[in-house]
């Protein structure tokens, strides 16, 4: 009840901070959409790319968070930031799963389904918009679940580098060997990374075709 | 059938297709002539299904040329090519995503038609394929096979298409279904004179479909014959067929639409 007290106490920073954590989880979600999902479906026509894109976002996936961030520290424009920083590396982090599920949705979309609306003259952007897309982006919204519940936990790493988001606590509760501190920035980070994956889940449910 | 009648609706000209190392299509040549249903009849592997694709330009030939209604499938719009041409496969290949109605509207939708007037084409064509028309709001997935294939078919004649281009598709169905979708199908032809393309292995069906039969194997056209000809023909693929499908043969290239 200690810890239930302290947030209430400080429920501004607490706001402050989750609000905080949402900028940097929501702008590099949509930044590692914007370009994962056509990086996936680019891979999922010209498969001879697969391997490498799939690759490289393998790769990036197998740095640790800690050490990326401190990779970037150095670079110009990006280490003049913390936020800048932390957003591009919770964007490379959320790349692969989204990659992965659409370059997998589209591929799993049914041949003939495709053969017979080629055969009937839709043009491919045609097909994409009203058949592929259509048909994956259940599976493509279960890839963006996936990075988003990551970069929920992988944010709070940011605030070592200074970049704020709910890690604050986390860290300062460490510094202060203070559980009650330290919850205060685990506590509303699990509840926001439970709330996204039920968010999307209920979409992705929501736009599953029959 | 009348080959000199106009144009021919399609034309091979010593048309090749080659794949990886793999002559698919060795050589073709032949005509189809506007409203004649030409049966291609082969085993699985003798290029029947790619001959097919040549039409539509799925595939390409790798030399000799294709025509469809006089023109050169090299020069053709390959878009406008395919939206006039019906393509029917035996996977039938709906969107599972779209409705009955929105299946049989894709191309008329596609090609600007006005909403009230796909609507009453989505009727139309349910009513000229024996399906009942409160089946349009249904999805593929809550449908038989046999209506599924229906639904195939009335897709394919939605533009009202001049070709017909069909690739086993009724290879995947009960006896039953496949005998009553037969005779729909002929009963069809004989109201709406479509030059049709029809692929498969079954010597019955092609006996019962065709006007003319083209027999394929190992990717070469060993023949064109009408029903009966090929009844009687001492071809050796031809009487192979023969032999292997038994008797009461005749009976199924005079069987028609009973």
């Amino acid at each position: 009840m200690n810890v239930a007290r302290f947030i209430f106490q400080n429920y501004a920073q607490v706001l402050d901070l989750t609000l905080e954590h949402l900028w940097l989880v929501g702008v590099s979600t949509a930044l590692a959409m914007l370009i994962g999902i056509p990086l996936g479906i680019l891979i999922a026509h010209r498969t001879s790319l697969n391997k490498p894109v799939l690759a490289g976002a393998n790769i990036i996936q197998t740095i640790p968070s800690l050490a990326l961030f401190g990779f970037l520290l150095p670079v110009p424009w990006l280490g003049e930031r913390a936020d800048r920083l932390a957003i591009l590396a919770l964007t490379l982090y959320a790349l692969l799963p989204i990659i992965r599920n659409t370059y997998s949705g589209i591929r799993g979309v049914d041949a003939a389904v495709i053969e017979a609306g080629r055969g009937m003259g839709l043009t491919e952007s045609q097909l994409l918009w009203q058949v592929e897309l259509p048909l994956a982006v259940s599976v493509i919204l279960s890839g963006v679940r996936v990075a988003v519940v990551i970069s929920v936990g992988l944010a709070t790493i940011a605030a070592a580098i200074g970049a704020g988001g709910l890690g604050e606590f986390i860290f300062r509760g460490l510094a202060m060997v203070d559980d009650r501190v330290i919850l205060a920035g685990a506590i509303p980070a699990a509840i926001l990374a439970l709330l996204a994956d039920f968010g999307v889940g209920w979409l992705e449910r929501r736009l599953r075709p029959r | 059938m009348a080959p000199d009648r106009a144009t021919p609706a399609i034309e091979f000209r010593g048309v090749s297709y080659r794949i990886g190392g793999t002559q698919v299509i060795h050589d073709l040549t032949m005509q189809i002539a506007p409203g004649e249903t030409l049966v291609l009849l082969g085993r699985s592997g003798s290029g029947k299904t790619t001959t097919l694709k040549l039409i539509n330009r799925l595939a390409s030939p790798t030399s000799g040329r294709v025509c469809v209604n006089g023109v050169s499938n090299e020069t053709a719009d390959v878009i406008r090519l395919r939206r006039g041409i019906g393509y029917v496969i035996q996977e039938v290949g709906l969107f599972p995503h779209f409705t009955v109605a929105r299946n049989i509207g894709v191309v008329p939708k596609i090609e600007g038609w006005p909403q009230n007037r796909i609507e009453a084409r989505v009727q139309e064509l349910l009513k000229l394929v024996g399906l009942t028309t409160d089946l349009a709001s249904r999805y593929p997935g809550q449908l038989s096979g046999g209506q599924r294939q229906r639904v195939g078919v009335a897709r394919a004649l939605a533009a009202d298409p001049d070709i017909l281009l069909m690739d086993e598709p009724f290879g995947a169905l009960d006896p039953l279904t496949r005998d009553e979708l037969q005779r729909e199908l002929l009963l069809l032809q004989q109201r709406l004179h479509k030059t049709v393309v029809f692929v498969t292995h079954d010597l019955r069906e092609a006996l019962r479909l065709g006007s003319r039969i083209a027999l394929m194997e190992a990717g070469k056209l060993q023949t064109v014959l009408s029903p009966d000809e090929f009844l009687k023909s001492d071809d050796p693929w031809a009487s192979a067929y023969v032999r292997a499908f038994g008797d009461g043969l005749e009976s199924a290239a005079h069987r028609g639409v009973s």
